[in-house]
């Protein structure tokens, strides 16, 4: 019998990943008992039972082999008259959309069809967790521009541009934002647009809270003038429809980008599940009034977390999306991690640290209001007595 | 009459939670309380707020449990006055908590509620049935409540979801 000669089996690649930091407040809360958790990422509602509905018939009715690898076709078709009905942009459901297996496959698919080894990605900090390790394991170099809270974190053109270099493949935007909340304006979308054109860049697009806007009408990068031909535009039904758990997502792309997102997929995944693409089917043909009253009652609860927020000492600016309010705790002289740490300690309200975002979200905290009304007062309640204690 | 969008608001979340406080009510619809509360009167005097009440699961409630009964009743309309005038006679009794005027097989809706069937069926043979517009009554009794008014009772409100995710 050979003995273990080598220190680990583990990826060199893998092993330099840093641990996510959602994790340790996960860990630590979950052992906790009567806990009023801001820090889920997901809607607090239940998938529609009508979707559920179609999802299950298609069970009774022996839906449970493949479907082709990029999609149920009707199901493609159906994204594409999406897509057109409510952001105004064309793509053909045979060669440029592709069913994932969630908007996180989508990223992941996106990458690993774009990069070459030492490619830099551009990724727009505070944000998403995923979006670093993502690049990594694709063999491509993160590059964070940084926003603050003094611009709404809205991004500066000037900033993206001083961080572009030969190597720069791509930039990957989320608008609404994960966790800042922030929606970029067409003004900044287009400005994006006009570096992306002169540097030759790829937009990856991450448009999954794009449903949940609620100021105004939401602009996707694809729509705007000349970026339909550079932009990976990445969504899915976890957020808008509250399909979280469902894992059903979908890119939109040129043919050649698709097509090699679709190799990959091929492989790696052969096709999203059956029966949660016969509940999307549903989704998008019956379910935008429940969309409505999901961002309508979002919406009422933004205003008033983000006023209270705002009242109890916490600045906050009002994210025109998402459900996270991403208050600054710099007022109280403590770390994020510290100050959510005892928060959730003393008060049992957990909340996640903002640089587990990057290191411009030190300083802030990300409060999920995908809570129920009384859940949010209680938690201001425990918050307002927190910080008089401090 | 046409409500503002505010107004609209106010009545969508009053309608889900009659207590939401005032102070609630006004972030949630981001103006200030003295306004919110002046549209919140406004609705009021106009009557498109009618009344706050509480839904009561009276099951919980020994031997208050009480029963309630829909009756379809198939009335003669009186001539000149249609149905609003039955209505009005079977409305009057305290005990007939909703009246409505239906389209199909029958003409009014009754839902009543007692101490008992007995009582009920008491109810209708000698105050209803013999009201001179009906011709005739179909009784019929609630056995259990799944679901009022938007509101299912004995669900868990469980949050299911993991404590902490990105």
């Amino acid at each position: 019998m050979k003995p273990q000669t080598r220190k680990t089996y583990v990826s060199k690649t893998v092993a330099g990943l840093k641990p996510s930091g959602i994790r340790r407040f996960f860990d630590l809360a979950s052992t906790m008992d009567g806990v009023i958790s801001l820090g889920v990422g997901e809607p607090d509602f239940v998938t529609s039972w009508s979707i559920r509905e179609a999802s299950i018939l298609s069970l009774e009715q022996g839906y449970t082999s493949y479907t082709p690898n990029a999609g149920l076709l009707e199901l493609r078709q159906e994204i594409a008259a999406y897509l057109r009905r409510k952001f105004h942009v064309d793509y053909c459901p045979e060669t440029e959309i592709l069913v994932t297996v969630g908007a996180s496959q989508a990223i992941d698919l996106a990458l690993r069809a774009i990069i070459n080894p030492g490619d830099e990605v551009i990724i727009v900090e505070p944000s998403f967790v995923a979006y670093e390790p993502l690049v990594v394991l694709a063999g491509g170099k993160p590059v964070a521009v940084c926003t603050s809270g003094e611009d709404k974190f809205q991004l500066n053109p000037a900033h993206l541009e001083r961080a572009i270099t030969e190597r720069t493949k791509a930039v990957i935007i989320c608008s609404p934002n994960n966790p800042t909340g922030t929606v970029q304006s067409r003004t900044e979308l287009e400005a994006i647009a006009r570096l992306a054109e002169a540097h030759d860049l790829l937009v990856i697009a991450d448009e999954i809270y794009a449903e949940l806007t609620y100021e105004g009408e939401y602009t996707s990068m694809a729509a705007v003038s000349g970026m339909r031909e550079r932009t990976i535009l990445i969504s899915g039904f976890s957020k808008g429809f509250a399909m979280t758990g469902w894992r059903l997502g979908f890119a939109a792309a040129p043919d050649e980008i698709l097509q090699a997102m679709l190799k990959i997929h091929q492989y790696a995944m052969m096709c999203a599940p059956t029966m949660a693409q016969y509940g999307a089917l549903e989704a998008l043909r019956s379910g935008e009034r429940d969309v409505a009253e999901m961002r309508n009652s979002y919406r009422r609860r933004r205003n008033y977390f983000v006023a209270s927020l705002n009242e109890i000492g916490l600045p906050c600016h009002l994210p025109g999306g998402a459900f996270y309010a991403f208050p600054s705790i710099k007022p109280t002289g403590l770390t994020s991690e510290q100050f959510a740490e005892r928060l959730l300690i003393e008060e049992k309200v957990a909340v996640v640290p903002g640089n587990v975002f990057g290191q411009s979200g030190e300083g802030y905290i990300r409060c999920s209001y995908a809570s129920s009304l009384e859940q949010l007062q209680e938690a201001i309640k425990r918050m307002k007595r927190f910080l008089a204690r401090l | 009459m046409k409500l503002s969008e505010k107004e609209l608001e106010i009545i969508e979340v009053l309608e889900k939670d009659a207590r939401t406080p005032i102070d609630v009510l006004a972030k949630m619809i981001d103006l200030p309380v003295e306004e919110t509360e002046a549209l919140v009167k406004k609705l009021e005097e106009a009557k498109v707020i009618v009344q706050y009440t509480a839904l009561i699961d009276w099951r919980k409630a020994d031997g208050r449990e009480g029963v309630t009964a829909m009756i379809d009743v198939k009335v003669t309309p009186k001539r000149g006055v249609g149905f609003d005038e039955v209505a009005e006679r079977i409305y009057r009794f305290p005990e007939v908590k909703s009246v409505y005027l239906m389209s199909g097989a029958y003409d009014l809706s009754v839902v009543i509620e007692g101490r008992s069937m007995a009582e009920i069926a008491q109810f209708v043979s000698e105050k209803l049935s013999t009201l001179d517009s009906v011709i005739s009554t179909t009784t019929h009794f609630i056995l259990k409540k799944y679901k009022h008014d938007g509101i299912v009772f004995d669900q868990g409100d469980q949050d299911r979801r993991i404590v902490v995710s990105p």
